[in-house]
């Protein structure tokens, strides 16, 4: 099985993230960067059906050349292959032209399954599964709390406000996947080593199939108009309890017509 | 006045709150029209009449909700096409994200989702990196596609008597790809979606264990509120997974936020910073939900909280 498993480098949550204030774009030098959460348990899911069924994993990246951290990291997890999608033309894409974008480099692997998180820990839009699906042509299987592969036949649980929908589909199939999918291994020694011989391929927007007037900042359906530092919060009260603590609180609730 | 689309987001004909919202915020901006798609409009068109939508598109095949996402893309588009509408906002769930996505790509618009207001040209905000910027972004490429978070906007009755049009869409097999075989719909007995919550309690670490989550359940419910979990509470296996509050989990913006033994870890914070009002119990003074509140207490959650459920139930 040809299983594709796409890996994004985000700003750390844990560091601060910015924009630019030149073209309003993520200010990638300004936190350190890690793979997306998400993305872990995409490559988990990915290693799992491979170990099941037989197969290959590579995993795809756009990014800037610090994306390369990510790419080590999937295939020190045990990916076979990486796809480095690495070109200045990409940056400031939004998410239509990344759909577009990914959409070319796989017609170029081509697919079984194509494995994501569900949505991206900085942007957070959500949408590139669905995105995918429809412009590959390929069911959409997506926010999956469990896949189970039989053949060519596909059967998820995928999760709702309501609790969940069971669906099924037929390979090929993009899936994306939320965290309680599985439980994502950590890189072994032996991986990490083992990674250092993995190929990686390094392409141009050109080599990869795609028409650089489609993407990049210039090109992009959205555009950023503003952007501000939330205004802080006002100080609030801070009491320590004395016995009393949840009358405290039912005032303060009262004062502000909560009760 | 321009008609705006708008998605009705409903489970078996029952509305949810965010789509009165979101024909408030249409109606702002020009005209309502809601889009309904699959079954059980008749229990539902008094409440969008009821909150403004001037037109009811009604996609009443029941086939168009039997599959994932891609049929209500479909005739969203179709109606774009038709209709040539200024702009189409649908809920920034999940599914109206992944509605939204689909849309866009069939109709070439640029998509803008979890945005917390629309204001006039349809400039976007956003609340972003976990609360900290806020950014105003637009469509520049086609009829913007517009994705609103649950709460963002609060809801106006507006009555009004909708014309009514049946539309229907013939579905590809693309559009039939993902076949949705059984809905399961979880027990949440009488408390209010978690998303859509004016008030949330929620429980973390300092809960200690699943039992303790009574505590949370009781001030919840002197509250009406929603029950809300952080992620270490949902990892520990102290409460479903569907409750977790956080960057992996959902993002909450209620009236009232109560955190109950949450140290208020960038993960948790992530979903829940843009609450009105937030309040913590926490017994670390140094914990960084304090950061955040408009009161706190620093004391044993096991003597707050009950006392302040008997507080709140007395005072009624």
């Amino acid at each position: 099985m040809n299983i594709v498993v796409l890996v994004k480098q985000v700003p750390d949550t844990e560091s601060p993230r910015k924009l630019k204030s030149e073209d309003s774009t993520l200010d990638r030098a300004a936190a350190d960067g890690v793979i997306n959460e998400l993305d872990e348990y995409a490559i988990e899911e990915g290693l799992r059906i491979k170990e099941a069924q037989g197969g290959e994993v590579t995993v795809v990246t756009l990014g800037p050349g610090k994306a390369t951290e990510s790419i080590r990291k999937a295939l020190a997890m045990g990916a076979d292959k990486a796809v480095h999608v690495l070109d200045d033309a990409l940056a400031g894409s939004d998410a239509l032209q990344t759909s577009y974008a990914i959409a070319q480099v796989l017609g170029r692997t081509g697919f079984d399954l194509v494995i994501l998180g569900s949505e991206s820990t900085d942007a957070r839009t959500g949408v590139l599964a669905a995105m995918l699906a429809e412009r590959l042509g390929v069911p959409q299987v997506s926010l999956a709390n469990k896949v189970e592969i039989e053949g060519s036949s596909i059967k998820a649980q995928r999760i709702t406000d309501y609790g969940f929908d069971r669906v099924e589909a037929t390979l090929p199939a993009v899936v994306s996947v939320v965290e309680k999918i599985n439980e994502p291994r950590y890189p072994s020694f032996k991986g990490i080593m083992a990674a250092k011989k993995k190929p990686v391929e390094t392409l141009g927007v050109a080599d990869a199939g795609i028409d650089a007037g489609q993407v990049g900042l210039a090109n992009a359906a959205t555009a950023v108009v503003d952007f501000a530092e939330a205004p802080p919060r006002a100080q609030g009260q801070i009491v320590s309890d004395e016995g009393d603590g949840g009358t405290k609180i039912a005032d303060f609730l009262a004062s502000k017509k909560f009760v | 006045m321009a008609e705006i689309l708008v998605l009705v987001d409903h489970v078996d004909g029952e509305v949810k709150k965010v789509t009165l919202e979101l024909l408030t915020l249409a109606n702002r901006l020009g005209e309502a029209s809601a889009v309904w798609v699959g079954a059980g409009y008749d229990g539902a068109k008094d409440k969008l009449a009821e909150y403004g939508a001037q037109k009811v598109y009604v996609g009443a095949d029941e086939e168009l909700a039997s599959y994932v996402v891609a049929p209500k893309a479909a005739l969203l588009a179709q109606l774009v096409q038709e209709k040539s509408p200024a702009a189409v906002l649908v809920a920034a769930t999940g599914e109206g994200k992944e509605v939204a996505g689909r849309l866009a790509v069939k109709i070439g618009s640029g998509v803008l989702t979890d945005v917390v207001d629309v204001a006039d040209g349809f400039v976007a905000e956003h609340s972003i990196f976990g609360g900290g910027t806020i950014a105003h972004a637009k469509v520049t490429t086609g009829t913007p596609v517009i994705a609103v978070r649950p709460n963002a906007v609060a809801a106006e009755a507006a009555p009004a008597t909708p014309a009514e049009e049946q539309v229907t869409v013939a579905l590809s097999d693309t559009d039939k790809g993902t076949k949705i075989v059984e809905k399961v719909v979880q027990e949440k007995g009488e408390r209010p979606d978690l998303t859509e919550a004016a008030i949330v309690v929620s429980g973390g670490r300092g809960v200690g264990n699943a039992e303790n989550f009574k505590i949370i359940e009781g001030l919840a419910d002197s509250l009406g509120a929603a029950v809300g979990a952080s992620r270490a509470a949902t990892d520990a296996g102290w409460y479903p997974h569907q409750f977790q509050v956080g960057q992996t989990g959902k993002t909450v913006s209620p009236q009232l936020y109560i955190a109950v033994g949450i140290s208020g870890a960038i993960q948790h914070r992530a979903g829940m910073q843009t609450s009105k009002t937030i309040i913590a119990i926490n017994k670390d003074s140094e914990a960084p939900i304090f950061e955040l509140v408009d009161f706190g207490v620093v004391g044993d959650l096991f003597q707050v909280a009950p006392q302040l459920t008997e507080e709140i139930t007395k005072r009624k």
